[in-house]
């Protein structure tokens, strides 16, 4: 509130010393710990990506489902392809087709948009990245449990974005 | 021989002097400053009550609201909160201290007039686009989803008239320096304001950048506008408006602890330092939101996301110690001297300055540095991103930290600027405790409901009519019921704050301040006056590793629980 005296250029204290280079200590633990779990952690974010028109992506996600499909749920396809190139379709306010995938095989997710942004959040395992159109995030992806999942959309896609659930089933 | 530019003896405008500190108070800044304090006050009023029926539509035993209004609450909340009201306040915050902390005139008060015009008018034009169901796009509106032109316009006016406000707060400063008002270095709460300001001018541009061709695109002027692009340029606007905040509110801080206990900055090169780190590296932190985008690589995410090594982490830091070791020292040189911490239990702990810098500090510091630090780590975001954990921890920061600080200051403001006296001061005493314990339980609520993957800005987990199940764990109908009692006593919290400015300005004795302290006298002796021998904040030193303790082992806990999801991904 009131200004300093004219010098105020003075060397630090004991423990203000000792803090800012715990504090300093600390901060370069925290930027190490990114790439160190690069290098060794089996969690990291996906960073392949490319572009595709809505028109394209949809194209793709369809010569995907007809391959694959065995069989329907509530009006949606379940696909069951072989480890490999997946493909899953966000729109307002639906994830399509519902994935049917084997534990412990390792995926290659094509994931988009033909409309809004949406979110795509794997739950209950809880893991989440952003869906934008025009960009194919392409998440590899290996199921080490089997069972029922859900897909939630979460980044706000309108007003019907709480009933944009989707489903991914893994078997053994 | 040359000639005088600047006429020194000539006054150009009318002031009074502060009977308590001694302050020259330019009549024309006083008006500014509360009229936007006002218009804060206001907005903050309208945003709590959409926050109440927000929380109370999270909860959702109670699922008060049908979707499409939660909705567009949870956008008209989002703009007065994290933009009307914080901005409004800090317009005021930015006169205050380049005129009235360094004796100086507001350069120009038609200047300020029109900033204030516009952005009453951008406000307003927002909130009527907003309540009348044209822009259900939330406070991000990212592309393509689109709102009526009106809003972006709104938005843009808005933009304008506080970077008039943050333009003319350099002219203060300039001309303040020019006609001699004061000598040497400003006062520190000066320096951090100026931080405020110099974020604050990148991150209007920044914004200004991301709305106009929103605004061309939303009339059709523009036929496309890439979405990756928007979200980049948004978030160096949605980020950084935040981090004008938190230097603000760490500039209020110092306030604060100065008023209610007189307390001075141990090393003001530390702590300056601390705030230049911010100015540097602050606005790395845009990349917060994009730690999950497609289109991104690695090495960009992470060196933005750590503000080129945790840079600005480390500022903060700086300010976790310097503020409570600038108290410790001012109360060790009053007397409290034993053991570790005698000053903090002879505290004014009654003083609502002194609550509020406390409270907000814990709220801030324990629950939104930690999580901000944690949920912006890029591998660590995959578990975060867009979760409920995204608002538990800005309310923690811009809420519980900034608000509280601002709701503090707001109370010294009435005796020494509106003059008037402060009424109700029992309920002010016990306002920021009852406040912060409502934001700490919605906090609480909020963070653990993101860990337990419940989405934000949805409006039911449990009650939405979707074909599939969400399946989200039970346990989150416990953490969003806890949330909800968090945000009802928030919300009482709020309306006691509202209920003592509001009773104090319109029907408090119209009167000069007496005092600096409102509840209790004030400090016996200035501290400059006892400074006899060195005194050493040990117990703040203590507190600080406790703190980092914390920090690291809620840090790792992440990173393990991170390590054994169920699912592989790369």
């Amino acid at each position: 509130m009131v200004a300093p005296p004219r010098v105020w250029w003075r060397p630090l204290d004991r423990l203000e010393r000792t803090w800012l280079l715990l504090a300093l200590g600390w901060c370069l633990v925290l930027f190490a710990m990114m790439p160190i779990w690069l290098a060794f952690g089996r969690h990291n974010v996906p960073a392949t990506t490319y572009r595709a028109s809505a028109a394209q992506f949809r194209q793709r996600v369809e010569e995907f489902v007809q391959k694959y499909q065995v069989g329907v749920e509530k009006g949606i396809p379940i696909v069951e392809p072989p480890p490999g190139d997946i493909y899953l379709l966000a729109r307002q306010w639906q994830w399509y087709p519902i994935l049917k995938l084997k534990k412990g095989q390792t995926y290659r997710l094509h994931i988009s948009s033909i409309d809004v942004q949406h979110g795509f959040s794997i739950q209950p395992a809880n893991l989440t990245f952003q869906i934008l159109p025009e960009y194919v995030y392409v998440i590899t992806l290996t199921p080490l449990e089997s069972g029922e999942f859900s897909i939630i959309c979460n980044e706000f896609c309108y007003i019907g974005h709480h009933v944009m659930i989707g489903r991914i089933l893994v078997t053994d | 021989m040359a000639t005088q530019a600047i006429p020194l003896g000539e006054e150009k405008a009318i002031f009074r002097v502060c009977p308590v500190t001694r302050l020259r108070v330019d009549l024309a800044a006083e008006r500014m400053i509360i009229a936007n304090a006002t218009a804060a006050v206001v907005f903050l009023l309208v945003g709590g009550i959409m926050g109440l029926l927000l929380a109370l539509t999270r909860w959702e035993a109670i699922h008060l609201l049908p979707a499409t209004w939660y909705y567009r609450l949870v956008t008209a909340h989002g703009f007065n909160m994290l933009v009307a009201w914080i901005v409004f306040f800090e317009a005021a915050g930015l006169y205050f201290g380049s005129t009235v902390l360094l004796n100086a005139r507001l350069v120009s008060p038609r200047a300020a007039q029109a900033a204030f015009a516009l952005m009453l008018l951008g406000a307003l034009l927002v909130n009527a686009i907003v309540l009348a169901g044209h822009a259900d796009v939330m406070f991000t509106a990212y592309v393509p989803l689109k709102a009526h032109p009106l809003f972006y316009l709104g938005v843009i006016l808005f933009a304008l008239g506080a970077l008039t406000a943050v333009v003319l707060f350099f002219a203060n400063v300039f001309v303040a320096r020019l006609e001699g008002r004061y000598a040497g270095s400003v006062p520190l709460v000066v320096f951090g304001l100026a931080t405020a300001a110099i974020i604050a001018t990148y991150t209007l541009l920044s914004g200004a950048v991301a709305f106009i061709p929103a605004f061309f695109w939303s009339l059709g002027w523009l036929r496309t506008y890439d979405p990756g692009f928007y979200r980049n340029l948004f978030w160096g606007f949605g980020h950084p408006a935040q981090q004008i905040n938190l230097a603000a509110m760490v500039a209020v801080w110092y306030a604060l602890a100065a008023i209610t206990v007189g307390a001075t900055p141990i090393n003001e090169k530390l702590c300056r330092l601390a705030f230049v780190l911010y100015i540097l590296f602050i606005n790395l932190g845009a990349a917060h939101h994009l730690l999950v985008d497609p289109g991104l690589s690695f090495a960009w995410k992470m060196f933005n996301t750590s503000y080129a090594m945790y840079l600005a982490v480390l500022g903060s830091l700086i300010h976790a110690f310097s503020i409570p070791a600038a108290v410790e020292v001012a109360l060790r040189r009053q007397g409290y001297q034993r053991g570790l911490f005698e000053w903090l239990r002879r505290a004014p702990w009654q003083e609502p300055g002194f609550a509020a810098l406390v409270v907000s500090m814990i709220l801030f510091g324990w629950l939104g540095g930690v999580s901000g630090v944690i949920i912006g780590t890029e591998q660590l975001n995959m578990q975060f991103h867009n979760t409920l954990a995204v608002p538990g921890h800005f309310h923690a920061t811009v809420v519980g930290g900034t608000t509280l600080a601002f709701m503090g200051l707001t109370y010294y403001l009435i005796p020494l600027i509106f003059r008037r006296e402060l009424r109700w001061k029992r309920l002010a005493t016990w306002q920021p405790y009852v406040f912060g314990l409502g934001m700490l339980l919605l906090i609480l609520g909020f963070l653990t409901s993101g860990t337990l993957g419940v989405p934000r800005r949805h409006w039911g987990v449990f009650t939405t009519p979707a074909i599939f199940s969400t399946l989200i764990p039970e346990p989150a109908r416990l953490t969003l019921a806890i949330s909800g009692i968090g945000g009802v006593i928030a919300a009482i919290g709020g309306a006691m704050f509202v209920l003592v400015v509001l009773s104090s300005v319109l029907t408090g004795t119209v009167q000069e301040a007496r005092s600096l302290r409102l509840v209790l006298a004030d400090p016996a002796d200035p501290p400059e006056a006892t400074e006899i021998t060195h005194v050493e904040p040990r117990g703040t030193f203590l507190i600080v590793l406790a703190f980092l303790a914390f920090f690291i082992l809620v840090y790792f806990r992440n990173w393990w629980l991170l390590g054994v999801r169920g699912w592989l991904v790369h």
